[in-house]
């Protein structure tokens, strides 16, 4: 029992993980069709800023995770939007390479400026005794925060007009020029939210996945492959990808290795794609948001 | 640096100006650069036949190129001479990339879907290999040995005789006979119909497919063909650095050879192996020193050459020697209306 349980845990830890990391991603694929590859380093970078105002600055942890953070990825955004991305929306391949050579750089500067040995932030949530099995107690800290920003994700572009507008530029953007919203500025805010959320994400998982230059490659390809089989709605194919990927590694990593587990979760997404090679969402919960 | 006609005829003026520059440039310099270079610069022609003529980008060609230096490791370690295994790093690649291949284009996968799987495919192998530590992971007798990787096997040597193994020069000579031979076999491949097929697809699927044309078959073979050459670079390399480790995988092995073809420009083969050479030798010199760490210049310079030189940097530079080549309608980006599968809705 208290077995399942474990599982359990670690299954829907698993779950939030992809959620979190894939957020912003999704969000910036969802709206623009633009395919982030600077995102893994937007997450490291979330991170980075965590640190620095938690240990140099001596700012409380959460204000540090979920204020800070995404307030300075998100401007990092701004700014990158307006260099780099304004310049090539609608040639997808370019925008992939160019943010691609922009992660480079990041990791470029991180390590210039932090160096390139690992760093990590102590768990500020101590860990409980689950049956004969130690938890951690952080996780359902990263549990709560993934479904909170669901739900706040869903209720903004649900109920709000900011979400009808950005709702209303991702399935016509031609229509919502001519009634007045300009598509580029829905844009440029657009890319300015999926920074901050990839920043958001970083700070909260920092504590877990510990600090490095070059961690920025294992958010991507999870958050990569999460947001292409999902497809092209933002919540619910980043959540029904989430669930599935989430699922499909936590099992098979406790029936044999964590390595496998990932490669595993990996295969399977090869596996979804050629099934569906438009996405879970292109194939079902059509028209949700 | 002349924008050869892209198909067709080739400039053989220009061709053996650089066989004989590269031939005889032992006799002028130490051979251990030019020769990483020249394996550089293969691995960029993979990438550039494939991506420059057919329009398919493999974000994850690392994967075959990493897979031609598996391959001859664990085959040389085994049979103890070199033809044999060499032969395996063309054929293992290319069988992988025409299973992958034939997986992805036969579900008409479209290319944002292509680039992902392509890039989970070299993940997958990053991450087995680096898990492959201690005596269960054994083929015959080659251990793969995880993060640490195969370091002792035996390098090239003259067919048939197993005891005169080559190194230094002699490979340098391997490694440039094998570049102008893939050379030529990419530009004899490109002017038959098949080339041509392979550019009305690039240029108009639908149409290809309307007239009559297998689509997927053509794509799975210039898959195959091109990982089979990725795969021989990826032999030269293991045995340019004696040792294979799981980071020939790795995502900075796969970016750095997008970047080269991009630098030297899409839709040409003198491109790509210009843009390795050169950008590689530039990687090389950054290496040398601590002060900066080399993706601090080589993030900027892919935005740079996407931003500004969209034809890439040796092709443009081309034109403003030789600006009747600019008449020339380009051909290399496919930078036209993007149609994206994923909601059927195209963007300008």
């Amino acid at each position: 029992m208290d077995y399942a349980a474990v599982v359990f845990l670690e299954i829907l830890y698993m779950i939030s993980f992809l959620v979190l990391s894939s957020a912003g991603l999704a969000i910036v694929f969802g709206m623009m069709r633009v395919i982030n590859l600077a995102h893994g380093e937007f997450v490291m970078l979330g991170g980075y800023i965590t640190l620095f105002c938690h240990s140099q600055l001596g700012w409380n942890v959460y204000a540090s995770m979920l204020i800070a953070a995404p307030i300075f990825v998100g401007v990092v955004g701004l700014v990158i939007e307006r260099v780099v991305i304004r310049f090539l929306y609608g040639r997808i391949m370019d925008t992939m390479l160019a943010t691609w050579g922009l992660s480079l750089f990041m990791v470029g500067i991180v390590t210039l400026v932090f160096g390139t040995s690992a760093l990590g932030i102590p768990t500020p949530i101590p860990g409980y005794a689950l049956g004969s099995y130690q938890m951690g107690g952080y996780n359902l800290f990263i549990i709560a925060v993934a479904i909170v920003l669901i739900v706040l994700l869903w209720c903004v572009l649900r109920f709000t007009r900011l979400g009808l507008i950005a709702r209303g530029a991702m399935q016509s953007a031609d229509v919502a020029s001519s009634l007045g919203y300009n598509p580029r500025t829905v844009y440029m805010w657009t890319f300015t939210a999926g920074a901050a959320l990839s920043g958001l994400a970083g700070g909260v998982l920092a504590p877990l996945t510990g600090l490095l230059p070059s961690s920025g490659g294992a958010f991507i390809t999870k958050a990569f492959i999460t947001v292409i089989t999902g497809g092209a709605a933002v919540i619910a194919g980043t959540l029904s990808s989430s669930v599935i990927f989430g699922t499909v590694n936590q099992v098979v990593s406790f029936a044999s290795t964590p390595v496998i587990g990932e490669i595993a979760m990996l295969a399977f997404a090869i596996i979804l794609l050629r099934l569906m090679p438009q996405g879970i969402t292109g194939r079902f919960f059509r028209g949700s948001a | 640096m002349i924008r050869w006609p892209s198909i067709g005829n080739i400039h053989w003026g220009g061709f053996i100006v650089f066989a004989a520059v590269l031939l005889l440039l032992p006799l002028v310099i130490d051979t251990s650069t030019p020769t990483l270079l020249i394996i550089y610069g293969l691995f960029a022609l993979s990438l550039g036949i494939m991506w420059g003529y057919a329009g398919l980008l493999s974000f994850g060609h690392s994967a075959y190129f990493g897979l031609g230096a598996y391959t001859y490791a664990i085959a040389s370690v085994n049979m103890g001479e070199s033809t044999l295994p060499l032969l395996l790093a063309i054929i293992i690649p290319a069988v992988v990339a025409a299973v992958i291949g034939a997986m992805m284009f036969y579900g008409r996968i479209s290319d944002v879907y292509m680039g992902v799987i392509t890039l989970v495919v070299t993940l997958i192998f990053y991450k087995f290999m680096r898990a492959t530590a201690g005596d269960a992971y054994m083929i015959g007798d080659a251990r793969l040995g995880g993060f640490n990787g195969i370091p002792a096997f035996p390098t090239l040597n003259v067919p048939g005789m197993p005891e005169i193994s080559l190194f230094g020069t002699p490979t340098y000579y391997v490694c440039a006979v094998s570049l102008l031979l893939c050379y030529l076999l990419c530009r004899w491949i490109l002017a038959r119909s098949f080339g041509r097929v392979l550019v009305g697809i690039r240029e108009n699927e639908a149409r290809c497919e309307l007239m009559g044309y297998n689509v997927p078959a053509f794509k799975t073979a210039i898959f195959s063909l091109s990982a089979g050459i990725a795969g021989l670079s990826g032999c030269f390399y293991a045995n340019f650095n004696e040792i294979v480790t799981p980071d020939v995988f790795n995502m900075q092995m796969a970016a750095e050879v997008i970047i080269w073809v991009v630098f030297g420009g899409v839709g040409t083969l003198v491109g790509p192996i210009f843009g390795a050479a050169v950008l590689g030798y530039v990687k090389l010199l950054l290496g040398q020193q601590t002060l900066i760490s080399p993706l601090l210049i080589l993030g900027p310079l892919l935005i740079i050459v996407v931003l500004l030189f969209p034809r890439g940097v040796v092709q443009t530079v081309a034109s403003w020697i030789r600006p009747n080549a600019q008449r020339r309608r380009r051909s290399g980006k496919p930078r036209r209306r993007l149609v994206l599968s994923a909601q059927g809705k195209e963007i300008t």
